[in-house]
């Protein structure tokens, strides 16, 4: 039941509320409960707002995944843009360089059930992010 | 690709000497196109305004439709366009409405047995008529753009109402996506509607938000601090079981911030903190 990967482009603001709309449609297709669909949709809205605001904009991939034994959503947000030099101290609450609560990256990890950031300084950022439907 | 002063004049006076037949040609074959969605007495005037106005150029040595002489032609086509574009035709319904004219014109010249020059004539005229769709094409898409951007103001207008629920209790209710202009409205309105109204409550209820990220909790923080700093008491109702969950694996503090899961909560907690008594059967008879 693997259907195609939707990739959306973000560079707007508008974009990002296509990126929770799409993430929605598919997390209610993979049948994901309200509470776990309401999680990622903002988890998805902070990492793709990081990725415009921080990243200068780039990617966003939707894609349903499935394990054997469970469903769930894989989406993959990158950028091309300055990275990140210290990713312990970004995924620290409350800690920002762009004037926010510091807790975009932080709480969308706590959102997810799977979490991956690859990112280096000058070559762009890439999380991937995962959520299985229990 | 402009015509040379030659062709300008042959084509000027071609369109005099058809000019009945053209007109009428050119009017058939567009209501043919738009199937009776506009009336007809509306289309004969449109075609003979272009066609006046075409004339116009030509007599006054518009080889392009750039061209300074050819002013009132753009204003005319501009005008149509947009006529369209309000009324919803398509942008392909908008330019046929001009590239029939190159039908009619095919027909006239078929009538009087067509040579090699006329044929290169019809070539020259074609590629006029070109532009002239292209720019119709272009002032229909600037037409189209500038009617989404008049909705997407008054959608900011609707979806922002501050209403009064009770004697010095105002609330706004949200609904849709609560981004930087949005927040800046609704902020805006509340702090007028508090200044106006007097009241010493608000309530902010955000049942229609779908999602409550780090940017909207932000937006609200920064509203309900301003209402503060006027003196007045800001509650948030309509937190949902979901969006409470989402707020605490987020991380998000509201402080002392009061919040309510509905806003029939949140009133009921204002009326009382106002001293106005709220049981059912609260009304002492004799």
């Amino acid at each position: 039941m693997n259907a195609e990967p939707q990739r959306l482009t973000v560079a707007s603001d508008q974009d990002v509320v296509r990126v929770r709309q799409l993430v929605r449609t598919v997390a209610v297709a993979v049948k994901l409960s309200l509470v776990d669909q309401t999680k990622l949709v903002t988890a998805a809205s902070e990492l793709a707002r990081n990725t415009l605001v921080y990243g200068g904009g780039g990617t966003v991939e939707v894609d349903r995944v499935d394990n054997g034994r469970r469903a769930g959503i894989r989406i993959a947000f990158v950028d091309s843009g300055p990275g990140i030099a210290d990713v312990n101290l970004a995924l620290t609450d409350g800690y920002t360089t762009g004037g926010g609560l510091g807790l975009g990256l932080s709480g969308a990890r706590r959102l997810v059930d799977e979490f991956d950031i690859d990112t280096e300084p000058g070559r762009g950022t890439s999380i991937t992010v995962t959520k299985w439907c229990r | 690709m402009a015509l040379g002063t030659d062709e300008i004049g042959r084509f000027a006076g071609f369109l005099k000497e058809h000019e009945a037949a053209l007109v009428e040609s050119w009017s058939h074959r567009v209501a043919d196109g738009l199937r009776g969605r506009l009336s007809q007495t509306e289309l004969n005037r449109q075609i003979e305004e272009l066609f006046r106005a075409l004339s116009e150029a030509l007599d006054g040595g518009a080889g392009t439709v750039e061209d300074p002489n050819a002013a009132e032609l753009r204003a005319v086509l501009s005008e149509l366009s947009r006529s369209r574009a309000r009324q919803g035709f398509t942008s392909t319904e908008t330019a046929v409405s001009v590239f029939a004219l190159k039908d009619a014109l095919l027909a006239a010249m078929d009538a009087r047995q067509a040579d090699a020059g006329t044929l290169r004539d019809f070539i020259a005229f074609s590629a006029l008529i070109d532009e002239l769709g292209l720019f119709t094409f272009a002032s229909y898409a600037a037409a189209r753009e500038e009617l989404i951007a008049d909705q997407a103001e008054e959608l900011l207008e609707l979806a922002t109402p501050v209403v009064k629920l009770w004697e010095g209790v105002v609330a706004v209710p949200l609904v849709g996506t609560l981004d930087s202009a949005r927040a800046q409205v609704v902020m805006e309105r509340l702090l007028d509607a508090l200044v106006t109204t007097g009241s010493p409550y608000a309530i902010i209820d955000i049942t229609g938000v779908p999602a409550v990220d780090t940017q909207v909790a932000q937006h609200l923080l920064k509203t309900v601090v301003a209402a503060r700093l006027m003196g007045a008491d800001c509650i948030i109702s309509g937190i949902r079981p979901q969006i409470a969950q989402t707020i605490v694996a987020l991380g998000i503090e509201f402080g002392d911030i009061a919040t309510k899961a509905s806003l029939a909560d949140a009133l009921r907690h204002v009326l009382r903190l106002s001293g106005v008594d709220t049981r059912r059967n609260g009304r002492k008879d004799g």
